[in-house]
């Protein structure tokens, strides 16, 4: 499936953003969260990005307050799903202009529908920044 | 685009910290539904609003109430906006605000949600909805309530509504919703909208909620959108498919091809969605992937995607080890991709895809090393850490490479990313061999000494497991092991106490040759009273113990032992290591005692023969003549009457209040101790202070009770074989039962205690219940061993599993006759010990005894259930890729392998006309509504119509179409349940490559 999850985690350990492509329950969601969060966050900067964590591999890299989390299947490409995190942060930076946490906030389901134009069912379907962003706009426009 | 979704828009007042929403010239999604405002009290930032805006100001039906929250929790002054209805925007201002507590705002927050959710308004129900999916999402409340509604809000005509029920069902809905049946129909009309985003919400969540039934029925629709011509539907039909294909394997005979056509096209979106697809599906079932082998080749040469790259190179990954021609023509474009890249994830999927799968091609392999080598030494941690993850791929199969890199390794030990250390510490691990484990160890143990607590276990537990590996097979020098052990146990952060209790009596089981070292290292940590403060070493120390006991012999000075086991710090023990003390102390006492007044007073020849051989003479009860022969008589100390008086008295001292211990354990044995010193003492005391021939004639009573405690307790002990039982010749008369599955039954309800106060297995437990049944006889102390009594209780119970009672008397008393060989093997003394050991292929003497039934029986059940799940699994993929490969074969599978070689172009012709003839098909299908899959399976289902189709191709259709008339009387669903159930053909394996590779 490549993909298993998706989160955005602030500094204080709350999460901001949460996509999962597999179905959990809210009780495993939050057990999952709360684990995934203290493993990579007491990490510093000179640390690698890759930490396995039960059977998932969670790549993440932090963007300011802002950490990115990507649960990913054991042979998934580690550096391609970085690049794939840098090219969401840039998405939305393009749309909300110079993003913060609290554009992803207030924005959420905006967010989520990014991530959707993004990845399909685990996988990455699209990697182009206007293709992503045009029906997001369209709909906004419409809306 | 729907035009009614349009609604005019309300600039609410801006949260002052965000001055870019000002800026922001898009609306925010929550602006889409502001139309609703309960209440409106002045407000100077409200009054700038369009009157024109106000006439939409509605009254709610749950106002007073709401109204009341809002006065009483939001009267803040930057509250003042607050005033419309509570959007989600409101909600997470106010969940900002925190001005009540997070846990109280949100549940009053849900408190309104499930009222304004039962709106019949279908914009306050969204609204709703909107924030409902914020607080699951994010605080992890149950939304599943809302299912239904969401169902309500999605039949809204409107966009913006249709979105957030989209959204709200994708987040919340799972294989178990009840009413995920009804949703059916609301995805079939907006997959087949002509608004591409509708159709697109409605794939996307297809993708995330589709069950067998959702597969199943939707199939035609995601087939239609297969070949749409809007790319933006397509690629998310192609996407969607793998989820299709998972839950309704039966898709794949009417969305393969289609899928596969899609691969050719040039497309970078499509291509891209249509590789993501297929190294999925080769991940589960690579093989039947392979006919597609020449487009994944051309995809692989032409793309100029990286991320298409890497997805293709992992389908290769999976399909180049099943076939060698494949390997050889793909090898030399992937190391070209490896020159020329410059994207580090294109190289690193290159240098995975090279050391997992073309580990035969030493000019690929020697490139991979050659960019791993980059990455080991780049200043990135990432890099480093994705280096040492490639090597250690490489490692198994190439370890010199591991070798040259050794540097690299021993530097990344102490990196400062636990990760990295980890894994370097992985590869260290995997150079060890006999040669160099004693230079490598010291280096670890130095690390481990410096580093973390953490890592120093990690580093302790690779030691510990690499070297005991296939029974201590790349130990030689056992001396330096022991004592490696030792010094491991001294290591501050050690916690890996257990294992090398383990290792301690395992060793001192399976290799004679070490006992003294063995008695030494023991001897040292038992003196030190430090050591009793960590509560880490506590498993250690008992593996001293029970090693000073058993093997005391070898000791330079038996009452130093004496002293260490019965110091005061021992209190600081738990009951069940102190029991053990106890018992040690009671076999070193023994043999004290023994070696002044047997070995001693006797003055039979006592031979100072060093031969092991004489154990075995031990353990023969040989009566008075008693040849004692002990093999370390350099007692440095000798053992005086006085030292003994003194060890006596010390006994009591030390032991007196433990006769009032809590631990059952503790008090029996502690008991048994003073018991036997109460004999002796009388015995030893008058022989000290009375005439000669007085204590000449007590001596003899003292000595008899003393060599019989002695012999008991000698017994030697060694490791069991697995295959011990069928060393046992079956005795005349003893028919076994021969099905024996209700022993299981039987032995279920006899828990034999699994932890045992003896925590070193079973054979020392073995020994404890002889020595005590020989104690019960000896002193009459009417003591029973806990696992003695539960077998002679289950015997009593289940005799017929048993041997006669004659035979079994033997067995209960002196040492299996199974382990007789295993014993012989033990007793050469010399080199070839260790290799017959190994060579034997004995397991740790934690493997079950032919006398306890129970352990054979848990073997027995891991060896009947594994396959079984390994079966179903299997059965369930197979369903997959059963299904495709018969698409991919078609017909073909069916043509002699001989015919086919001959045949260069008939593969692809073959296939190009299957296409066409599906695509006729599915048309057909889409009309009558899936109902090909259940024909397609009937074609299968019958070798003679297939062999019919293989003589003339141009005939199918007319075929098809009989067989559907005849298969159309079924019902549909029953079909395919009989489908599943049915075994699959898996069609021949040999020679499915197509010939463009030769």
């Amino acid at each position: 499936m490549g993909i298993r999850f998706i989160l955005m985690v602030n500094k204080q350990g709350q999460t901001r953003l949460a996509q999962y492509y597999e179905w959990l329950t809210l009780e495993e969601r939050r057990a999952l969260e709360g684990e995934i969060v203290r493993k990579c966050l007491a990490r510093n900067e000179q640390q690698c990005s890759f930490v396995e964590h039960r059977n998932y591999k969670i790549v993440y890299r932090r963007y300011a307050s802002l950490f990115f989390l990507v649960g990913v299947d054991n042979d998934e490409n580690e550096l391609a799903i970085l690049e794939f995190i840098h090219l969401l942060v840039e998405t939305m930076d393009r749309h909300f202009g110079n993003v913060c946490e609290l554009d992803i906030m207030f924005h959420l389901e905006k967010a989520h529908f990014m991530l959707e134009e993004m990845v399909m069912n685990g996988s990455i379907v699209e990697t182009s920044k206007a293709n992503i962003l045009s029906p997001i706009q369209l709909m906004d426009k419409a809306s | 685009m729907s035009s009614s979704s349009v609604v005019s828009l309300i600039k609410v007042k801006q949260n002052p910290k965000r001055k870019k929403n000002t800026k922001n010239a898009l609306p925010s999604p929550i602006q889409n539904f502001p139309r609703k405002f309960h209440l409106f009290y002045q407000s100077p930032t409200l009054k700038n609003l369009p009157n024109a805006k106000f006439h939409q100001i509605t009254l709610n039906n749950q106002t007073p109430k709401s109204l009341s929250l809002h006065k009483s929790q939001m009267s803040g002054p930057s509250l003042m906006d607050s005033l419309f209805q509570r959007t989600l925007e409101d909600l997470i201002k106010g969940l900002r605000q925190q001005l009540i507590g997070e846990q109280a705002f949100i549940s009053k927050a849900l408190e309104e949600i499930r009222k304004e959710i039962k709106s019949t308004d279908l914009s306050t129900k969204s609204t709703a909805l909107l924030k409902l999916c914020y607080l699951s999402n994010l605080h992890f409340h149950d939304m599943s309530f809302a299912a239904f509604h969401a169902l309500e809000v999605l039949s809204s005509p409107r966009f913006s509504h249709k979105k957030i029920a989209y959204h709200a069902i994708s987040l919340s809905f799972h294989d178990s919703t009840p009413v995920l049946l009804l949703i059916t129909n609301h995805l079939r009309k907006d997959l087949t909208s002509t608004n591409e985003f509708e159709v697109s919400l409605s794939l996307q969540c297809l993708s995330r909620i589709a069950n067998v039934d959702l597969a199943r029925d939707l199939t035609p629709e995601v087939f239609t959108l297969l070949s749409s011509n809007k790319l933006y539907v397509r690629k998310r039909a192609v996407a969607v498919v793998l989820r299709v294909f998972e839950k309704y394997p039966d898709s794949v005979r009417v969305c393969f091809k289609r899928l596969v056509e899609n691969l050719e096209n040039y497309d970078p979106q499509i291509l891209s969605a249509v590789v993501g697809v297929f190294s999925e599906l080769a991940c589960k079932d690579p093989r039947s992937y392979l006919p597609l082998a020449p487009e994944f080749y051309k995809i692989l040469v032409d793309s100029k995607s990286n991320w298409i790259s890497i997805k293709v190179l992992k389908i290769f990954a999976k399909l180049a080890p099943l076939e060698p021609r494949l390997a050889n023509r793909v090898v030399e474009p992937i190391c070209d991709l490896m020159r020329k890249t410059g994207a580090k994830s294109l190289l690193f999927e290159c240098v995975r895809t090279v050391v997992t799968s073309f580990s035969e091609y030493e000019s690929a392999v020697r490139l991979a090393v050659e960019k791993i080598r980059e990455f080991l030494v780049d200043e990135d941690p990432n890099l480093k850490y994705l280096g040492l993850h490639a090597l250690s791929i490489v490692a198994s199969k190439h370890l010199w490479v591991v070798s040259e890199n050794k540097e690299v390794l021993i530097k990344s030990l102490s990196d400062p990313d636990p990760n990295i250390k980890i894994e370097s510490l992985r590869l260290v691990m995997a150079m060890v061999s006999e040669h160099n484990v004693a230079e490598i160890s010291k280096v670890l143990v130095n690390y481990a000494l410096k580093s973390d607590p953490l890592f120093c276990n990690e580093i302790l537990g690779s030691i510990l497991s690499t070297c005991s590996r296939n029974v201590y097979e790349i130990i030689v020098d056992f001396d330096w092991y022991v004592s490696l052990l030792g010094e491991m146990s001294r290591i501050p952060h050690c916690q890996m106490g257990e294992e090398i209790e383990n290792q301690f009596i395992d060793i001192g089981l399976r290799v004679k040759d070490v006992r003294p070292e063995l008695v030494r290292v023991a001897r040292d940590l038992l003196i030190d009273p430090a050591l009793l403060g960590n509560s880490f070493l506590h498993r250690v120390l008992s593996a001293a113990a029970w090693v000073s006991g058993e093997y005391v012999e070898f000791s330079r000075n038996p009452l130093e032992f004496m002293e260490a086991l019965l110091q005061p710090r021992t209190s600081l023990l738990p009951p069940s290591i102190m029991a053990i003390y106890i018992q040690s102390a009671f076999k070193v006492l023994v043999f004290c005692l023994h070696t002044c007044f047997v070995r001693g007073g006797s003055t039979a020849g006592v031979s100072a023969s060093a031969s092991y051989e004489s154990f075995d003479d031990l353990s023969v009860e040989n009566g008075a003549d008693s040849t004692v022969a002990h093999g370390q008589t350099c007692t440095s100390a000798p053992i005086t009457n006085e030292s003994i008086v003194n060890l006596l008295k010390l006994v009591e001292l030390a032991l007196s209040p433990l006769l009032g211990s809590h631990d059952v354990e503790v008090q029996e044995r502690a008991r048994n101790l003073l018991g036997f010193v109460d004999l002796i003492k009388l015995e030893a005391l008058n022989s000290s202070g009375q005439e000669e021939n007085d204590s000449e004639r007590k001596g003899v009573e003292a000595t008899k009770i003393i060599r019989l405690v002695h012999d008991a307790f000698s017994k030697e002990l060694g490791p069991v074989s697995l295959t011990a039982q069928g060393k046992v010749p079956v005795p005349d008369g003893l028919t076994l039962n021969e099905n024996l599955g209700d022993l299981e039954t039987i032995c279920g309800d006899i828990e034999l205690p699994s932890s045992n106060t003896f925590s070193f297995g079973y054979p020392s437990e073995e020994k404890d219940v002889s020595s005590f049944s020989n104690l019960q006889i000896k002193e009459d102390s009417g003591q029973l061993n806990e696992s003695t009594s539960l077998l002679a209780e289950h015997r009593k119970r289940h005799g017929l599993y048993y041997l006669p009672s004659g035979k079994s008397e033997v067995i209960s008393n002196d040492y299996p006759p199974a382990n007789d060989p295993a014993l012989q093997g033990d007793n050469n003394d010399n080199a070839s010990d260790l290799v017959k050991l190994t060579a034997e292929s004995l397991v740790p003497k934690r493997k079950p005894n032919h006398s306890k039934p129970r352990p054979v029986v848990v073997k027995l059940d891991e060896v009947d259930e594994k396959p079984v799940a390994v079966k179903q699994l299997e059965s369930r993929d197979d369903s997959l890729s059963g299904a495709v490969r018969d698409i991919l074969f078609g017909s073909e599978d069916i043509l002699p392998t001989s015919s086919r070689s001959n045949l260069p172009n008939s593969n692809r012709k073959g296939k190009k006309k299957q296409h066409m003839i599906t695509q006729v098909e599915s048309k057909e299908n889409v009309v009558d509504d899936g109902n090909s899959s259940s024909r397609r399976r009937k074609d299968h289902s019958h070798g003679k119509e297939r062999r019919h189709r293989k003589k003339n191709a141009e005939e199918r259709n007319e075929t098809d179409r009989k067989e559907k008339e005849s298969s159309s009387n079924h019902p549909r669903r029953h079909k395919s349940r009989q489908r599943a159930e049915e075994p699959l053909k898996v069609p021949p394996q040999t020679s499915v490559i197509p010939d463009f590779l030769l």
